[in-house]
């Protein structure tokens, strides 16, 4: 298994570097440059400005120095848009912010959600399934960025229990309308895949067997049922993972927290080309090394299946 | 380190106290107004600034952090008057080419160095320098400072710029064209001064909380990007005593009703009103709804370049489209936020300024659908030949309200068919920087109360000047404007010369439109540029 690990990081290099020229030529081909502003600079000035960038190099050149620069000093660029600050700085800032309340959020999601399922499994066809399942499709139905406005509203303004947004060094008043609002959705869609796997683990025949020979219920379920039901929800936790650190946007944008999610998206509007590429290469890591996880889960969970 | 700065503010604010006994009573010195014992003032700011370097902000975000952070030559006061800075006073030549500021000799930096005129002077070359390649060097451009052009471009030694230090205390500035308005420039972010010894020991780090030394009435003590800034009380400051303000806490909030929620529950002093809520606000919160005019217009220009629509070279068809905006329906029903209604292109706000009587302002809308009407028929378009052509704007909400409206009045009036097109912010600036657009729209803000900053717009060789509109007689005016000690007849008749030519439809002039807490003393309302400093503001006691 040791060996499949390497192999599989040595493979994701190739991929790596796929997605880092895909990343740089795309950018650079979308209208407009980081300095294209409603004020157009001066042609000397803006000269002066690409060279300061290297931007007036030619584009196999910057590609180059770029990934000389990451290889041989880890060193991501300067900032195009923020002129002090540059990407090693705003990844350092940003990322422990969205691993935080990402990684809450997808505890969260997967021990709420797990839970909700398999006792709505378990409890099939009474009100407890029913009230699960209602909360598992309204959690799935309520888009996030209804959810962060609202809950702003109603914990901060009606209720005032909570700050509306901010960061404070990630303190648990900051983190928990963020979280509320990240996992919730993740949460109805774990709940509806655990329960439908449940039920249909419970219905198969080993089961039958494991209960015809007396087995006690509990037993039955967290000693035989449980793995093979975890399967499916393995897989969708992956993608999942990756989605709460990334994909958190909307909790940087309602909630103020300063994250990475913020940094990304304001950097592909500003065509600030070395924070995007700096943050994609970041997040296309992420994937591949989420993914082994994924994969290496699988072996625990499904002794069928061999490396 | 801390604890030491803590105690000596302890002594200076108690030596403080001792001096002055109005504020230790707890009351404004001036107004007798309670004074509130925090005196925090927290606002929400739309997005993270691009930095607090003097020379290198670009942002009106960043230059707010800056104003407090630094002080320049001059100040201005709450109605937007100069008043003196660092500098004391100036004296200039008869031609208005060589001006001469008297630095206060009490100015200090945070680590307690003298401000002298040489950090003036290495703050300016630093801004023209090719090597810190500032995207604000064309300021520099603009104050006519000797040599600033040639330096920019590569040609020059930033040493030949035309600034010297006569002495500690006295800095001289040689102009390469008389510029009457001078001083008034020295109150913009460009030209405030650099600590040089802390830039070469820390270089682009300078500015981070921990390293950076700055010489206005506050200092950076946190910044959290996307999420917070926080500047306090610089106790070297030299009319620290009378700054009633110790903190100063910018909250980056992208939503703007998240940011209205977060006011209502008291987390902030001060947000923006999204368009549209104004008359409810104002209604239910009389005191804290404000809206005061801004030096910034809302327009659409029309394509008159060689690669622009034929139809919009006959001025009939830009005048009856003009014409039949009805701008009071788009300010008091989709902006609702007591903006003006725009028929000059520059501000009537703009200081100096009297925008000309001009046909359409004075006609009712009644008139002006009659008008535009008769107008398009003479160009030839009727029922059987519509004119058609498409629109472009930035992709927002309110841009989208106020096209479709437009859209909407040219139809049922003219029966123009308009088509919407809306672009990321990039794509539409590089779309109608290279005259790829038919009418597009465009909005600008002035640099300075000056209202030449709006008017060059429409020079030919304007590099922001997108509509390639060219008029050898607005040329001619602007330039005379330029060395002419009266202007203001001058921008009247370059007004006039717009109103008959069309290049532009203007729709309306912006409005600062807050939500500011009562207890918020001093906010400079009648300050159209909004150029406000956190040392003039106080919190009241509620």
């Amino acid at each position: 298994m040791l060996g499949y690990s390497i192999r599989r990081l040595l493979a994701a290099i190739p991929t790596l570097l796929l997605l880092i020229a895909a990343s740089f030529v795309l950018i650079q081909v979308a209208p407009g440059g980081p300095f294209t502003s409603e004020r157009p600079l001066p042609p000397q000035v803006l000269a002066n400005i690409e060279a300061r960038y290297g931007l007036d190099q030619p584009m196999w050149k910057q590609f180059w120095d770029y990934l000389y620069n990451i290889v041989f000093h880890f060193d991501f660029g300067p900032s195009f848009k923020f002129k002090d600050r540059d990407v090693n700085d705003i990844i350092a800032q940003g990322f422990p912010i969205s691993l935080t309340y990402g990684f809450l959020s997808f505890l969260a999601a997967t021990s709420v959600g797990v839970t909700l399922g398999v006792a709505a499994a378990i409890r099939h066809n009474t009100w407890i399934d029913y009230f699960a399942v209602s909360l598992g499709i309204a959690a799935q139905a309520l888009p996030n960025f209804i959810m962060g406005p609202i809950l702003i509203l109603v914990f901060t303004l009606y209720l005032g229990w909570l700050p509306g947004g901010g960061w404070n060094g990630g303190a648990w008043p900051y983190l928990i309308m963020p979280v509320i609002a990240l996992s919730t959705s993740y949460m109805g869609s774990i709940a509806r895949i655990t329960r439908s796997s449940m039920l249909e683990v419970l219905n198969s025949n080993y089961i039958r067997t494991a209960r015809a020979k007396g087995i006690p219920e509990r037993q039955i379920i967290w000693k035989h049922a449980m793995k093979p039901t975890l399967l499916p929800v393995v897989s969708y936790l992956g993608p999942v993972f990756v989605y709460v650190l990334t994909g958190s946007v909307f909790v940087d944008i309602y909630f103020s927290t300063g994250g990475l999610g913020q940094a990304y998206v304001g950097s592909a509007l500003s065509r600030d080309y070395s924070v995007l590429l700096g943050v994609t290469i970041l997040y296309g890591g992420l994937t591949v090394l989420v993914n082994l996880i994924t994969d290496l889960a699988y072996a625990w969970f499904d002794p069928k299946i061999r490396y | 380190m801390k604890h030491i700065r803590n105690s000596a503010l302890a002594t200076l604010v108690a030596t403080t106290m001792l001096a002055s006994p109005v504020l230790a009573a707890g009351t404004h010195p001036t107004t007798g107004e309670p004074l509130a014992d925090d005196q925090t003032f927290t606002y929400r700011v739309l997005d993270e600034h691009s930095s607090v370097d003097p020379q290198v902000v670009e942002d009106v975000t960043g230059a707010e952090v800056v104003r407090d952070l630094f002080e320049g030559l001059m100040n201005q006061d709450e109605e937007g008057n100069l008043v003196p800075g660092v500098a004391t006073g100036f004296t200039t030549n008869d031609d208005k080419t060589v001006y001469t500021f008297t630095l206060r000799d009490n100015a200090k930096w945070s680590n307690g160095d003298p401000v002298v005129a040489g950090d003036f002077v290495y703050a300016w070359q630093r801004a023209v320098d090719p090597e810190l390649s500032s995207p604000y060097a064309w300021y520099m451009e603009i104050t006519s400072i000797e040599n600033a052009a040639k330096i920019i471009a590569g040609d020059a030694p930033i040493t030949d710029l035309g600034v010297k230090a006569i002495d500690d205390r006295t800095l001289e500035i040689r102009l390469s064209a008389p510029l009457p308005y001078f001083a008034t420039m020295t109150t913009h972010s460009t030209l405030f001064p650099a600590p040089r010894s802390v830039i070469e020991a820390h270089g682009a780090d300078w500015t981070k909380p921990e390293n950076i030394v700055s010489n206005g009435a506050y200092v950076l003590t946190e910044h959290l990007p996307n999420e917070r800034s926080v500047r306090e009380r610089n106790p070297m400051y030299w009319d620290n005593e009378n700054t009633i303000i110790d903190k100063v806490v910018a909250l980056v909030i992208n939503d703007e009703n998240v940011a209205l929620t977060r006011y209502m529950a008291g987390e902030l002093d001060r947000t923006e009103v999204p368009a549209g809520q104004f008359p409810r606000l104002k209604e239910e919160h009389p005191e804290e709804a404000i809206s005061f005019p801004r030096l910034c217009n809302y327009y659409y220009t029309f394509n008159l370049s060689n690669d622009g629509p034929e139809q919009f070279k006959d001025v009939r068809v830009r005048k009856a489209l003009a014409m039949a905006v009805d701008r009071k329906i788009i300010v008091e029903n989709v902006l609702a936020g007591g903006q003006p209604e725009a028929y000059s292109f520059t501000p009537a706000a703009v200081a100096n300024f009297e925008p000309p009587a001009s046909e359409m302002a004075s006609m009712t809308q009644a008139e002006r659908d009659a008008k535009a009407k008769e107008l398009l028929a003479e160009a030839g378009y009727g029922p059987d030949n519509p004119l058609k052509f498409s629109m472009i704007y930035n992709t927002s909400e309110s841009h989208k309200k106020i096209a479709v409206a437009m859209s909407q009045m040219w139809k049922q009036k003219l029966g123009v068919e308009a088509e919407l097109g809306n672009m990321e912010w990039k794509v539409f600036l590089e779309t109608r920087g290279n005259q790829d657009f038919e009418l597009a729209r465009g909005a600008w803000c002035g640099d300075y109360n000056e209202a030449s900053t709006f008017l060059d717009l429409l020079t030919t060789p304007s590099g922001y000047n997108d509509g390639k509109f060219s008029s050898a007689e607005i040329d001619s005016l602007m330039t005379q404007a330029r060395t002419a000690s009266e202007t203001s007849d001058l921008y009247t008749r370059v007004e006039a010369i717009i109103a008959q030519e069309q290049p532009v439809i203007p729709i309306y002039h912006y409005a600062g439109v807050y939500m500011l807490d009562s207890d918020v003393g001093n906010w400079p309302v009648n300050n159209v540029e909004q150029n406000w400093y956190s040392k003039n503001l106080y919190k009241i006691a509620e």
